[in-house]
């Protein structure tokens, strides 16, 4: 009997993933109304718990996805995967005010630019401070602290060792999770209230991942405003990072 | 049809991620630059005119409200599916790098955010508070 479940399951994976998705979501709500009395979102509780989940994942497996290495569950890969989510996204340009998105277009690009500058200057000091000196391993620390796909296809642009690329990688992920997390309890803080500051946001806070989870734990109706900036960030990091910024650490290195 | 909504939705994703792949070709790196955002000016731009034209029924507003709907449980999949365990055994300098970086955008995004035009940003506000997602505001509520 249980064999005959198992195998359900292992054939269908993603209706599988949906049915786990909404059991996570379903106890989040709860924990949400009862524990915190509706002080934490829901979906923050929810997204934290994937994390958990995707740690226990990894510690199980010693795979590098998470839950989805875990066979029973890998259609979690498929349903969190680059291609839903992203269609995902697109969908909720839909609710895009035009007019508002048009007012703040120029302080997005502003924003995208310090959110690509400022990240990587903190990171790759850092990366000094702990003996990583010279300018391909700044570069790439650097780079990945403004997303983790900027810092590896910078890496491997300037010839970055493979320990260097690991450790960008995982700055990266950091930020990313810790954007998830943190964003709705600095939500007050950050002035997250309009569809300009979610834009603001979206360019300066960076990765995709973290934003798109971070607004939608603080308000989802901020959340298309912020994602329409936030995926031009990886394409810029990954425009500057080999050429601009590499060359300017190397100015300043040597 | 509500097939037409995800159709169109579909298409604008496409469209957009093709437009990024050669945008990301032409300036010379080798990732796609803004395919996401370029699908979502392009779905923006196709309800703008189909809109006016009248070709926009409920039915087909829904195939695309249900994936905005679908939005936050992709997101926990996402979640779930990270390298955590890579990303804790990144040791201090990656969770230094992180957090520095972190705490410089989130002391810019309050400055910017504070300096912005008061009275602009409580209009804003009124309009947000009338602005419903696609789903509808039950949908929200599980969220």
């Amino acid at each position: 009997m249980l064999k005959l479940i198992e195998s359900a399951v292992l054939h269908n994976g993603l209706v599988a993933a949906f049915a786990v998705v909404g059991i996570v979501i379903w106890v989040s709500g709860i924990l949400s109304r009862r524990l915190t009395f509706g002080h934490v979102h829901g979906s923050a509780i929810a997204i934290v718990i994937g994390l958990a989940l995707a740690y226990w994942g990894g510690i199980q497996t010693g795979g590098t996805k998470g839950l989805a290495d875990v066979t029973l569950f890998s259609g979690i890969g498929l349903m969190g995967g680059a291609m839903l989510r992203d269609f995902a996204i697109v969908a909720t340009a839909f609710e895009v005010q035009v007019d508002e998105a048009r007012k703040a277009g120029m302080i997005g690009v502003v924003a995208l630019l310090l959110g690509t500058l400022l990240p990587f200057v903190v990171g790759a000091s850092i990366a000094y401070a702990f003996g990583y000196s010279d300018a391909v391993s700044m570069t790439t620390i650097g780079a990945g602290a403004v997303t983790y796909i900027v810092g590896p296809v910078t890496g491997a642009a300037i010839g970055a060792s493979s320990d260097v690329m690991a450790l960008s990688i995982a700055t990266g992920l950091i930020k990313a999770i810790m954007v998830m997390v943190g964003t709705p309890i600095a939500a007050r803080f950050l002035g997250l209230k309009t569809p300009r500051s979610a834009m603001v946001f979206g360019g300066l806070a960076g990765t995709v991942s973290g934003v798109s989870a971070g607004l939608a734990a603080t308000d989802r109706k901020l959340v298309p405003y912020g994602a329409l900036v936030a995926t031009f960030h990886t394409g810029i990091g990954c425009l500057l990072g080999p050429s601009v910024l590499f060359l300017a650490t190397k100015a300043v290195v040597g | 049809m509500i097939i037409y909504g995800t159709a169109l939705l579909a298409a604008c994703h496409l469209l957009g991620i093709v437009l990024g792949d050669l945008l990301g070709a032409a300036i010379g790196v080798k990732t796609n630059v803004g395919g996401v955002g370029i699908a979502m000016l392009l779905l923006i731009a196709a309800r703008f005119y189909m809109h006016k034209k009248g070709l926009l029924p409920e039915v087909t507003e829904a195939g695309v409200g249900y994936w905005a709907a679908m939005y936050i449980p992709v997101v926990v999949a996402m979640a779930a599916q990270q390298n955590v365990v890579a990303a804790l055994r990144g040791g201090p300098v990656a969770v230094l790098a992180a957090f520095g970086a972190l705490a410089a955008c989130a002391c810019c995004i309050a400055a910017i955010n504070r300096v912005g035009n008061k009275q602009e940003d409580s209009r804003i506000e009124a309009n947000l508070q009338s602005l419903h997602p696609v789903g509808g505001l039950h949908n929200v509520e599980a969220d």
